[in-house]
């Protein structure tokens, strides 16, 4: 039995609809995401599985049982606020033991337990610090400890390193996956930033104004996107528009806007005189030779050196700038030269022009 | 060059405080206490002494009447906090922005009228003939007129409704600064309504309620105008005695002396309530947040 479903979750304020239509799946003891730009429903699909929200539809299980008519304080999903709300006028170990007095624990085995789950978030004996006394990334794991104290079905965590700086970001990234397999809990996590997504998650659901575009793994939303909004969403592409000229197997022909003719795989239902995208991951693209795509000419802008992340900034003489992996800086070109692009035809998706684009 | 700037911006922006502090409030503590400890011997004879105290301890119905002020302030002060903390969690974090301002200036307004004018406004409401009690004469509620001033009920509610504003806005702005998702997570973690109010809400407010408490009794125990008014000859108000002494007797050392006992004690009992509850103004109205 999975430790959280939804079922065609819908929440409207008034006209508008926040959440659309949403199911979701999350086995037991996995480390879910959902991923979405800002603002489309994210925080609101959470706040209805705490319960401070009511869905307008569907139906919200915990381990099975429904919980649709819970009141919050009665249902076993704990939840990591976005800044925390760690109490300010209790300690450390006050905040943790709040949690465990509301369950109406024997006053005799608060400490103990305290201290146990200190220790597994890797901060023994912190319980007489006040909460201004830490730093960010030691806040963000006694919110995680104050949750976890309780042994909740399901630990939800809305954007909770959205308030750090980058660099302890990415600690904490490990930290947290690290964490999830230590309480092997299950976790559903929020985030609008999809490396965050990728690294720690084993499933992750791309959201899109209000309703889920596509539930995969990561390496599945990477490889195999369904729609231009994931492929644009998740890891780094080059768009390049243009519109279909002919279709030939599941290859298509595409006359980029800015001129040019080019050869990717058809990744939708899109047909001959259709308004596309093709979307190309910068390890994807090559540097000179014809890769059997078609090649685009196009001058060296600039060398962007970040170690296995480096990358060649091209400019087409469409004028579009593309990004090139150049992890091992193999290549050797320098700024100016006139070079050209290419790609196998199937490493390259044409999915319908996205709205707006 | 600049520090000395810096000094002397320092003196002309303290300069008017401390005058005013200084003029207004201690000079004239000083001339109270000095007054208190002259004895009056003979006509324009005066010693040192303690003999204006110990006229006080004697005298049971001056000590009774300070007991009574400091009593009834203290009621005051609860019913005030009881009264005022669901109106300022209503104004702090229910009402929507805008409507928030418009309950705000609902509560200044009976500091727009003077407090002679608001006295007299419930004694036409409350008197015999008046407002309330005709109407309910017409209406057949009661038989004959009745007389609604002058106990202390009407006192206490007279002072209640003159001082609550001043529990509401320490009150609100201390809850203003309250996140939302401090009560969610209380909610969150297992909470139930009445946790998350006395262990969030509360020692959260706490600021709020020490400063709002302590403003509150400080104006009712010195206020003058609302307690003789509304509770006329037996509201043995212990600033009435003062303005006896010093007006009708002409007695100011008796006045001066009752003066620098109700500072004392109403410091006394603030004291008092802060040790009580366990609370010190550093950790409450001084805590920088
Ligand atoms: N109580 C509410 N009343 C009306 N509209 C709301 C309410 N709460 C949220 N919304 C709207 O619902 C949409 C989704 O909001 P939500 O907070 O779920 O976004 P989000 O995905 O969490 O965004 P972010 O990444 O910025 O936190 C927004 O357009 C917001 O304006
Ligand atoms: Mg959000």
């Amino acid at each position: 039995m999975n430790d959280l479903s939804c079922v065609g979750v819908t929440k409207k304020f008034g006209e508008f609809t926040a959440v659309r239509n949403v199911s979701l799946e999350v086995p037991p003891g996995s480390f879910f995401s959902i991923l979405g730009p800002s603002g489309c429903g994210k925080t609101t699909l959470m706040r209805m599985i705490a319960g401070f929200e009511t869905p307008s539809a569907g139906d919200i299980r915990i381990k099975g049982e429904s919980v649709i008519n819970l009141a919050p304080n009665k249902r076993n999903v704990k939840m990591v606020f976005q800044h925390l709300a760690l109490f300010p006028m209790m300690n450390v170990g006050e905040n943790i033991a709040y949690g465990l007095r509301c369950q109406g624990e024997q006053k005799s085995e608060i400490p103990e337990k305290v201290r146990k789950v200190l220790d597994r978030v890797g901060l023994p004996g912190v319980e007489d610090k006040r909460i201004e006394q830490l730093s960010g990334g030691q806040k963000q794991r006694i919110a995680i400890a104050r949750c976890m104290v309780l042994q909740p079905d399901v630990l939800l965590l809305d954007e909770p390193l959205g308030a750090l700086d980058l660099k302890l970001r990415e600690h904490m990234k490990i930290e947290l996956k690290q964490l999830q397999e230590r309480f092997e809990t299950t976790f559903l996590y929020i985030t609008h930033d999809q490396s965050e997504a990728l690294v720690m998650s084993d499933q992750v659901a791309v959201m899109n104004a209000g309703g889920f575009e596509q539930i995969g793994s990561p390496r599945a939303l990477y490889d195999d996107p369904v729609s231009g909004f994931v492929a644009g969403f998740v890891g780094d592409a080059n768009v390049l528009p243009g519109t279909i000229d002919e279709v030939r197997g599941g290859e298509a022909r595409v006359i980029l806007d800015g001129g040019g003719a080019v050869l990717a795989r058809l990744a939708d239902d899109s047909n001959t005189g259709d308004r596309v995208e093709i979307f190309v991951r910068p390890e994807a693209l090559r540097i000179g030779g014809d890769n059997g795509s078609g090649s685009l000419s196009g001058k060296v802008d600039s060398l962007l050196f970040n170690g296995a992340a480096s990358r060649i900034l091209v400019r087409l003489d469409t004028g579009q700038l593309v990004e090139v992996a150049d992890g091992d800086q193999a290549s050797e070109v320098s700024a100016h030269d006139a070079v050209t692009v290419s790609w196998q035809p199937d490493r390259a998706r044409v999915f319908v022009r996205r709205p707006g684009a | 060059m600049s520090r000395d700037a810096g000094r002397l911006s320092l003196i002309l922006l303290f300069a008017p405080f401390a005058l005013w502090i200084g003029l207004l409030i201690i000079l004239p503590q000083i001339g109270i206490g000095y007054i208190s400890l002259r004895e009056k011997v003979g006509i324009n004879e005066y010693e040192f002494g303690f003999k204006n105290y110990a006229d006080f301890a004697q005298a049971a119905v001056y000590r009774n009447t300070l007991f009574r002020t400091a009593w009834i302030s203290i009621l005051v002060t609860m019913l005030a906090l009881v009264l005022g903390f669901p109106i300022s969690y209503y104004i702090a974090k229910i009402a929507r922005e805008r409507s928030r301002a418009a309950l705000f200036l609902m509560c200044l307004i009976p500091l727009w009228v003077s407090d002679l004018v608001r006295a007299y406004g419930w004694i036409v409401l409350l008197r015999e003939t008046g407002v309330v009690s005709t109407a309910l004469v017409s209406m057949g509620v009661i038989n004959e007129p009745i007389e609604m001033l002058y106990n202390d009920v009407t006192v206490i509610i007279g002072l209640v409704y003159t001082v609550i504003l001043f529990m509401i806005v320490p009150l609100v702005s201390t809850m203003q600064g309250m996140d939302d998702s401090l009560l969610e997570a209380g909610f969150n973690l297992g909470g139930s309504r009445l946790t998350v109010f006395r262990r969030i809400v509360v020692p959260y407010a706490m600021p709020g309620i020490v400063a709002g408490c302590i403003i509150v009794f400080m104006i009712t125990a010195g206020s003058y105008l609302t307690p003789v008014l509304l509770g006329g000859k037996n509201s043995s108000w212990f600033t009435e005695q003062i303005y006896n002494q010093f007006i009708t007797r002409y007695n100011w050392e008796a006045g001066a002396t009752f003066g620098v006992l109700l500072l004392l004690f109403t410091s006394l009992v603030v004291w008092l309530g802060l040790r009580l509850t366990g609370q010190s103004l550093a950790t409450t109205v001084a805590k920088d947040t």
